[in-house]
């Protein structure tokens, strides 16, 4: 077993190896622009660009036609949103998310808001971290162009139940957009049975290339974007900009694994997780696991530890990669905005370790972090005086603490 | 198959893939991971920063890393036009007739958002005009836009007069140098622009990655929101394993762009010499004036350029008729047509871009293929010369 041990597969994957094998020769020998219409080089690379189209719209049950490829998931959220917003913008000017939605989501809702004029209701989520379909359903107007809900969270794994939510928009006739960069390769997804107008998918989080991504964009019945990059008229004119190969070949490539060993991998991840739930509750007490386990993907576990503070528990696993928060804020000290959302206080937040198990987890890891958790758990602890009030019975709510 | 196309992209260079190499399932992290995965990966993009910052010879801090030139010009484009005017004016953009679509389109769409646009042309050597640039300027001017060269006649502007010309007004200058990067010096102090746009993939790196290169003072309204990346001006996880590959393939350049270029000039004046001397009738585009040491825009009256490209594939040799985004449209160049070109010449336009895979052996293979490709296609135009 190498140290450290990866367990933070909900920031970024490594590629597989079979991906890596099949990139390779597009940086070097077959280097051709897939937009060269005059020579072999460049007929090769478009035959592999279109090849990889048909790969990742297998996975999602689209047809290949309806794949824009993009630099990444917040681009294609992106692009989804200020799109959709903008060429719709006569139909109606209010847009509906979820406030548990990634930052690409909330941020560019927050920026259409306070530039674009356009108004955005923010769903709230459960203590299990889950939307409401009647509050939803309540909340589409006679102006709602837009609902975007992601399909699973990248800081506790639980998935929405986009189904629903898709048969509700269509219904309704208001597009739906899902954020799917956490759920597709993991969960099994399709456009058509879930009613999905726009769904949004990144390579680096099924074991491909960072730098690539792709937005689904229905067909029938059609849907219009107004494109964010221009010029060259690339990718149906939705998105312009000269097509990296290589890293469609190898997000192609990992969509297709991903559709052949999805089921089987899935199970495995699954005993994992639980081996570790139960080798984690058995030895602690004051263990918080955040977010449903029911609806939630096999390689996450999001658990507060009370008592321990998140920062120092990192440096005390330091042979464990593992995050406190979303990857894309972990720099900051602020309380992870998904778990305040589910009411979790902010103590707890605080105390916050996400685990991210994937394909290359083995069970010789997850006992090894467990046993690590717990000493650094179990030591943390001793250290800690609020831990000694609490096990003499002081009732921790209750102390009223001096301001000095 | 020999290829001289690289004004369309370029072949990664081995050295580039093998710095790139562990970047993709080893040092794999999130660069915004705190743990030490992550940080491997922060490390790997911070130095290819640095190397792409110190090739330009600007701070690092000045680098946006984007995925690609285009993704670059858009967020130059859009990213100044995009923030709140203090004057009630919405603004006035100037841009040459030349540019690359990235450029130009962007700039004709501003006009929908209630811009407005001049687009200044070039002379008959595909050269922009500083006092031209300049008789555009209005008050309300917020942005002028000029390549430093062109992707399909190598033609080179004279972007330092055209920068003094913004600087004494006040105007910023986005020069797109996706396509002199890596051929000519480009030093962004020197140059005298506010923003410039690169490339990877036309330097010996991979595709995918692009930076725009920003004056300390100018801020831009972002295209891609959310997660605050690329200090909130370009938000989504970095593509690492490409950047650092860009990085790798800037530091080649340093090291070896006084040499290189001169090189490809070398090659390029026997293959346009050469050419010239078989058929004097023979047109160079932008012959008169500066151009890329790479590039050569032949235009050969009489033939069908589509033609003499599907022949030339035939003999085992890849260029092209015209840039690669366009090639398969039926129009004419846009820049031959800004040049004066007739329609008709421009058909027989194709273009053929050297890069540091190509040999003096390519060239001269190339130069005896284009001369029995003449030969054959005009012997099929007019069969009686056969028989004369």
């Amino acid at each position: 077993m190498n140290l450290p041990i990866y367990m933070d597969y909900q920031a970024t994957t490594p590629v597989d190896p079979r991906v890596m094998e099949l990139m390779t020769p597009w940086f070097s020998t077959k280097y051709g622009n897939p937009s060269s219409r005059s020579h072999p080089f460049g007929w090769e690379a478009d035959q592999a660009v279109e090849n990889a189209r048909a790969q990742v719209a297998a996975l999602i049950g689209a047809d290949p036609r309806e794949i824009v490829f993009t630099s990444g998931a917040t681009e294609s959220n992106n692009l989804a949103i200020q799109g959709i917003a903008r060429f719709y913008k006569e139909r109606g000017n209010h847009i509906i998310t979820a406030v548990t939605e990634h930052k690409a989501v909330l941020d560019t809702c927050r920026y259409l808001e306070s530039e674009e004029g356009f108004q955005v209701t923010w769903l709230p989520v459960d203590s299990k971290g889950r939307l409401d379909l009647a509050q939803l359903e309540a909340a589409i107007t006679e102006q709602t162009i837009l609902v975007s809900i992601m399909a699973a969270n990248n800081e506790i794994g639980v998935i929405q139940p986009i189904r629903e939510i898709g048969a509700l928009c269509r219904r309704r006739n208001v597009f739906f957009h899902c954020d799917a960069a956490q759920g597709v390769g993991k969960i099994p997804m399709d456009v058509e049975e879930m009613n999905i107008d726009l769904l949004s998918i990144s390579g680096h989080k099924i074991y491909g290339p960072k730098g690539i991504g792709a937005l689904y964009v229905r067909r029938k019945p059609r849907v219009r974007l107004k494109p964010v990059l221009f010029g060259g008229g690339h990718e149906r004119g939705m998105r312009s900009g000269t097509l990296p190969t290589p890293l469609l070949v190898g997000f192609g490539a990992a969509c297709a694994i991903a559709k052949e060993e999805m089921v089987a991998e899935n199970q495995r991840i699954l005993a994992l997780r639980q081996r570790m739930t139960h080798g984690l509750l058995n030895r602690l007490t004051h263990v918080e696991i955040n977010g449903d386990l029911e609806h939630r993907l096999a390689g996450n576990l999001n658990i507060s530890f009370a008592y321990v503070e998140g920062e120092s528990m990192m440096m005390a696993i330091k042979d464990v990669a593992v995050s406190s928060g979303s990857a894309c804020t972990s720099a900051s000290l602020e309380p992870s905005y998904v778990l305040r959302a589910l009411g979790v206080n902010e103590e707890m937040a605080h105390t916050s370790i996400r685990f991210g198990l994937g394909r290359f987890t083995t069970e010789e890891e997850v006992d090894f972090v467990i046993e690590t958790v717990v000493q650094a758990v179990e030591k943390l602890r001793d250290m800690s005086p609020l831990w000694e009030m609490a096990q003499s019975g002081v009732d921790m709510q209750s102390v009223q603490w001096d301001a000095h | 198959m020999i290829y001289l196309d690289h004004n369309a992209t370029t072949p990664v260079r081995p050295e580039v893939l093998a710095a790139m190499y562990p970047y993709f399932s080893q040092h794999m992290g999130n660069p915004s991971s705190v743990h030490a995965a992550g940080r491997a990966s922060r490390k790997g993009l911070d130095e290819a920063r640095r190397h792409v910052a110190h090739l330009l010879e600007v701070h690092y801090s000045q680098v946006i890393f984007t995925s690609g030139g285009t993704e670059a010009n858009n967020l130059a484009i859009f990213g100044v036009a995009g923030k709140k005017n203090p004057n009630s004016h919405p603004g006035h953009v100037v841009y040459s007739a030349i540019e690359h679509p990235s450029v130009g389109q962007c700039c004709a769409l501003l006009k929908e958002r209630g811009l407005e646009v001049t687009c200044v042309g070039v002379d008959s050597l595909g050269r922009v005009n500083p006092l031209e640039v300049q008789a555009a300027l209005r008050p309300e001017t917020i942005l002028v836009c000029v390549m430093q060269a062109n992707n399909e006649t190598g033609v080179i502007q004279p972007i330092k007069q055209i920068a003094m010309v913004c600087k004494e007004a006040g105007i910023p200058l986005l020069v797109d140098t996706v396509q002199s990067v890596g051929k000519i010096p480009v030093n962004f102090m020197e140059l005298g622009a506010s923003m410039i746009s690169v490339s990877a993939h036309k330097i010996g790196g991979p595709k995918g990655v692009g930076a725009l290169i920003l004056d300390k003072h100018l801020a831009l309204n972002p295209l891609h929101i959310g997660g605050g990346h690329e200090r909130g001006r370009r938000s989504g996880t970095e593509n690492v394993p490409g950047i650092v590959g860009f990085g790798h393939a800037a530091q080649l350049i340093q090291d070896e762009l006084s040499v290189e270029s001169a090189r490809l000039l070398q090659l390029r004046i026997r293959l346009e010499s050469t050419l010239k001397a078989f058929f004097p009738e023979l047109i160079i585009f932008g012959e008169e004036t500066s151009r890329l040491p790479n590039t050569t825009a032949l235009g050969i009256p009489g033939l069908d350029g589509e033609a003499m490209v599907m022949n030339l594939d035939l003999a085992g040799f890849a260029v092209s008729a015209g840039s690669a985004c366009s090639s398969g449209k039926l129009t004419p160049s846009h820049v031959l047509h800004a040049m004066g070109v007739t329609d008709e010449l421009a058909r027989s336009c194709i273009r053929i871009s050297l890069g540091w895979n190509t040999t003096a052996t390519d060239i001269d293979a190339v130069i005896e293929a284009i001369r029995q490709t003449i030969y054959r296609l005009r012997c099929l135009a007019s069969p009686v010369a056969l028989a004369v």
